[in-house]
């Protein structure tokens, strides 16, 4: 049987990897291809990166990085942020990248699904979705998690799954940047009406995070950014502790 | 020379960056005439076999590819197109390998499979020389090969299902071996040396 994946987010502004950068004794998080080129030979099982360029001069140099990242490393990569038309899906791919990882332009215009299916088949679609819970439901935001969208999160997953999506990347903003481990109840509700890969997305801290996103939260893979930047475990230290704990891991 | 096949959708990048890293020169052809001059020919693919069987009509490399007697590796996509029929899109395929390809079943599994799955080889080809037998490799797939007399490795998905193969000239594999780190340059490297 096929097994998690342990996959590090990159976020990259301008050029930089952004997170992490206040974080004075860690890598200068600055060289994303440096970074990727790091987590890939450290036994990441896929690489993440996200643009957050504001500035089109920032989206350019971005298309230029993932073209040198894709030189360097020999595991698989999906590329997300501001992606809006099948032309800039096959741009990306075209670049050397594996997946692009749709959000915002998704949601705005879910027929980008299906075309950027008919591209590239299923998988490698990822649909990103940023949810929150409102009372006793998720909702997804978008932008950036700055806009309330009121879509159900469990009913725009499924919907990303019927117009073609082949993962979803499922990120809680409650648990987001607390290190206080991942959002089971999220993970739960969703992976379960869903027949595609569900990646965890959000709240990684302790190593036993990891463990409850695979075994109470049933996701496929799990996405974390700080724990692997500010280096508090290493990705071999992980998953040496997920395979001890009989979570099938690549080693 | 190795002739890569450019056939528009597919992520040729991808393949062409692992033949850089090996430091092995190619050129990429979308035509017959194009690649006529190659000795070795790839396939690289993601993408979907429609649309990948479209351009390969369009192109005019459907009987190009089926007589072939030089040396081919089918990379994903490009080990499907080689049998005679997919479910996807119920698309007609080159017809290499007289058997269909199948999708998974999707009330037990999560399709597509995207990960990481371990290779048990039958036995030892040169497509595996100095590859273990259980290695992992990386897989995007939500169609797949059943098992064959041509199959020369098998991973487990649900059903076992035919990973690599091998037919005369052809070779394929169903993973993609230019993004399953290390072990997959191995093998690229050995259908470059030895196939």
């Amino acid at each position: 049987m096929i097994t998690k994946r342990i996959i590090p987010c990159l976020d990259v502004k301008d050029g930089r990897t952004v997170k992490g950068v206040k974080f004075k004794n860690l890598r200068d998080a600055g060289d994303p291809i440096e970074l990727a080129a790091f987590y890939s030979s450290e036994g990441a099982d896929e690489l993440v990166f996200l643009d957050i360029s504001a500035s089109l001069e920032g989206r350019e140099t971005f298309v230029d990085i993932v073209t040198e990242i894709a030189k360097e490393i020999n595991i698989p990569f999906t590329v997300g942020g501001g992606i809006s038309t099948p032309e800039q899906v096959i741009r990306i791919i075209k670049a050397g990248a594996e997946k692009v990882s749709l959000n915002t332009a998704a949601v705005l215009n879910p027929d980008l699904i299906t075309a950027s299916k008919k591209l590239l088949g299923s998988q490698s679609v990822v649909v990103a979705i940023d949810a929150k819970k409102n009372g006793d439901i998720w909702e997804v935001y978008i932008k950036g998690g700055s806009e309330n969208t009121g879509l159900n999160a469990l009913e725009w997953a499924v919907r990303a799954e019927e117009l073609g999506a082949g993962e979803i990347l499922l990120t809680s903003m409650d648990t987001d940047g607390t290190a206080e481990g991942f959002d089971i109840a999220l993970l739960k509700e969703i992976g379960s009406k869903l027949n595609i890969p569900v990646i965890a997305s959000g709240g990684a801290g302790k190593m036993d995070s990891f463990l409850d996103a695979f075994n109470r939260g049933n996701a496929d893979a799990a996405l974390a950014a700080s724990v692997f930047h500010y280096n508090k475990y290493s990705i071999n230290e992980l998953k040496q502790f997920l395979s001890k704990n009989n979570i099938r891991v690549r080693r | 020379m190795i002739g890569l096949v450019d056939y528009g959708t597919g992520n040729l990048t991808s393949v062409a960056n692992s033949l850089d890293r090996l430091k092995v020169n190619y050129f990429k052809g979308s035509t017959a005439s194009e690649l006529s001059v190659a000795d070795k020919i790839i396939f690289p693919g993601i993408g979907e076999a429609k649309t990948a069987m479209d351009s390969i009509e369009k192109q005019g490399l459907t009987s190009f590819i089926r007589s072939l007697r030089i040396p081919f590796l089918g990379i994903c996509i490009g080990l499907q197109i080689l049998f005679e029929h997919t479910e996807e899109r119920d698309t007609d395929c080159i017809g290499v390998i007289g058997s269909n390809i199948k999708r998974f079943d999707e009330s037990s599994l999560k399709v597509p499979q995207i990960g990481w799955n371990k290779v048990s080889l039958k036995v030892n080809f040169p497509l595996f020389d100095g590859i273990d037998d259980g290695e992992y490799f990386y897989f995007v797939n939500s169609y797949y090969a059943p098992l064959i007399p041509e199959t020369i490795a098998v991973t487990e998905y649900g059903v076992d299902f035919t990973s690599a193969l091998q037919k005369d000239n052809f070779y394929a594999v169903q993973f993609h071996t230019e993004k399953s780190g290390i072990v997959g340059e191995k093998l690229l490297k050995n259908f470059i040396e030895l196939c």
